[in-house]
């Protein structure tokens, strides 16, 4: 069985810093894996321990630097990895990212048997990257999953959590599946995998590599584009007031509704 | 040219449209009347005959054409059928705009169409407007809300997904004389790929009460312990109020999942908004900023809360909420 796992290196949003231009300080910005991303890692090794002959290829698309990502899942226990990366893919919005991600996969692992992303990344946050790359492969996807049950070559079963309850589905392969952050704490790299990923080679596929068109990827390829950005506007402005002139102050609100 | 505002009617599990859709039409109107009053018009995708029983709504908040899809197949949501019966309504009806409801089903579609559709998607948008251009500037939260972006499409349909409680929900007075025209699917020589096996839901289907709460008492990781979200309970039912509260408080196992304010959980806007305990993440700002008054107590005068609030006092939770209990 051979399983993808698409996964994101991200800034660390908790400690963002601010330009006097009001832009995000990018520079120093440490990065991570996609908290989403290690338990799309996670179910895909729960796989491979309880099934023979499964192999875990991680992919991700970014920056040289994303090879550490790529390794560190390596280390986790994945068996490669596969970075797609080149200066024309910049700016991609997730459109573009899954047309350049589901067209390497097509062109390089079409034997794969199951798709395993993050839900969502924390930077964007946006939960369309995954379907997208689905559409493009014309599977099926299983979207805001806690769990997957049982998978083999032939199938997966996934446990979805949902806002009116908990769905478990079963879908044919080949699928991709989007993971949510699980309840438990991920596993931590072994010596024996941190020595596996300092001697792997990531392998690195170019424009060229994966066949498509200049204008087909990065922020051409991209029907969407940031038309401005900015610090949020704040909406209220504070008055300190005492404990005690606090119910006046609810009861002058209430007053206008009852 | 495409013309119309598109709003997916998203038929839930318990078998009425997400009140996100109602929201969403009422802002569609707004952005209609930017666009020489381009029609608004609904999708609805369901089980034969269930659609006629939301007719009453659609023409209550002015929706002009209702396009009805309905199959057999499609009685429990499914993201292929579902998706094919979109595409097949949309290759009709050639809208400018598609707004869709930021649930789980909504999210699961909206990027799956869009990726077929060749259309800009703006994910989880909290504000919506049309450019001199006439074109959908749809702003959202990143960098887990630190940063707002206001994204343009370049394609021929735009489209944005949004949450529930980001609009307000506004009837017209009178209602519209609504057209609906229905539309067969071609989903016959398709099979399912993906079969769903059970379903439990949830004990509480109802709508979250937060969403309606007149006053909402929050609170973060400063209430430390479950006596701290109890001693909120108090608060609130003193005041007829909601409790809700943060990522950190519910990360703390303080409160559950389902009282999550902010941009991983629920958007809320109360007209009172008591936030106890709480540092001010921006991520729980943005879900509670469209509150009209933003009470705020806090031991930490320096705390981000108090760039957020109306009214900021200072003080430890644990001494000030039991004091002002006995105040009302």
């Amino acid at each position: 069985m051979k399983i993808l796992v698409c996964i994101k290196q991200v800034p660390d949003t908790t400690d963002i810093r601010w330009t006097e231009n009001n832009t995000i300080q990018r520079d120093g910005l440490e990065s991570v894996i996609n908290p989403f991303d290690i338990y799309a890692i996670e179910e895909a090794l729960k796989i491979k321990k309880t099934r023979k002959n499964v192999t875990i290829t991680v992919l991700s698309m970014g920056p040289n630097q994303a090879t550490e990502a790529l390794k560190k899942a390596i280390a986790l226990g994945c068996d490669d990895g596969v970075l797609l990366c080149d200066k024309k893919f910049a700016g991609a919005d997730t459109y573009a990212t899954s047309k350049t991600i589901s067209s390497a996969i097509r062109h390089y692992f079409s034997d794969f048997n199951l798709i395993i992303c993050g839900q969502f990344a924390t930077d964007g946050d946006t939960a369309q990257t995954g379907p997208s790359i689905a559409a493009k492969l014309d599977i099926p996807q299983i979207t805001y999953v806690k769990e997957i049950v049982d998978s083999n070559e032939f199938y997966v079963t996934a446990r979805r959590e949902l806002e009116e309850g908990m769905e478990t589905v079963q879908a044919k392969l080949p699928a991709l599946v989007c993971i949510l952050k699980g309840d438990y704490e991920p596993s931590r790299p072994t010596i024996n995998g941190i020595k596996r990923a300092q001697n792997s080679k990531i392998r690195i596929l170019t424009l060229s590599d994966i066949l498509l068109d200049p204008d087909e990827v990065g922020l051409k390829g991209s029907p969407t584009y940031v038309s401005k950005a900015f610090r949020m506007i704040k909406k209220h402005r504070c008055e300190f007031i005492d404990l005690k002139d606090i119910p006046a102050k609810i009861r002058e609100v209430t007053n206008t509704y009852e | 040219m495409n013309k119309g505002i598109l709003v997916y009617a998203e038929v839930n599990k318990s078998n009425y449209v997400q009140p996100v859709f109602f929201e969403l039409v009422s802002e569609a109107q707004k952005l209609s009347q930017k666009l020489d009053n381009t029609p608004i018009m609904a999708l609805i995708i369901t089980k034969p005959g269930n659609s006629k029983k939301f007719n009453e709504g659609f023409e209550k908040f002015g929706v002009d054409k209702v396009f009805v899809v309905e199959d057999d197949k499609l009685e429990n949501y499914t993201t292929e059928f579902y998706a094919k019966a979109a595409l097949d309504a949309i290759s009709k009806i050639k809208p400018e705009i598609i707004l869709i409801g930021a649930t789980n089903q909504g999210r699961d579609l909206a990027p799956r169409i869009a990726s077929v559709l060749h259309a800009g998607l703006t994910a989880d948008c909290i504000e919506l407007d049309i450019t001199e251009n006439g074109k959908l500037a749809a702003t959202r939260p990143t960098f887990g809300g630190q940063l707002m972006a206001t994204i343009l499409s370049k394609s021929e349909i735009q489209m944005a997904t949004v949450r529930q409680g980001v609009f307000k929900p506004m009837e017209k007075d009178t209602p519209k004389i609504t057209e609906y025209i229905y539309i067969k699917p071609e989903i016959y020589g398709m099979y399912e790929r993906v079969k769903i096996l059970n379903f439990i839901k949830n004990i509480d289907i109802e709508r979250n009460k937060l969403l309606d709460a007149k006053i909402i008492v929050a609170g973060g990781k400063g209430m430390k312990n479950p006596q701290g979200f109890g001693m909120l309970q108090t608060l609130a039912d003193k005041l007829n109020a909601e409790v809700g509260a943060t990522r950190g408080a519910v990360e703390m196992g303080l409160a559950p999942q389902s009282m999550q304010i902010g941009q991983t959980g629920l958007t809320v806007s109360p007209k009172i908004y008591i936030a106890c305990g709480i540092s001010g993440a921006i991520q729980h700002i943005v879900g509670m900023q469209n509150s009209d008054k933003i009470f705020a107590i806090n031991i930490d005068k320096e705390s981000p809360i108090f760039e957020h609030c109306d009214y900021g006092i200072v003080g430890d939770v644990f001494e000030v909420i039991p004091r002002l209990i006995n105040m009302l």
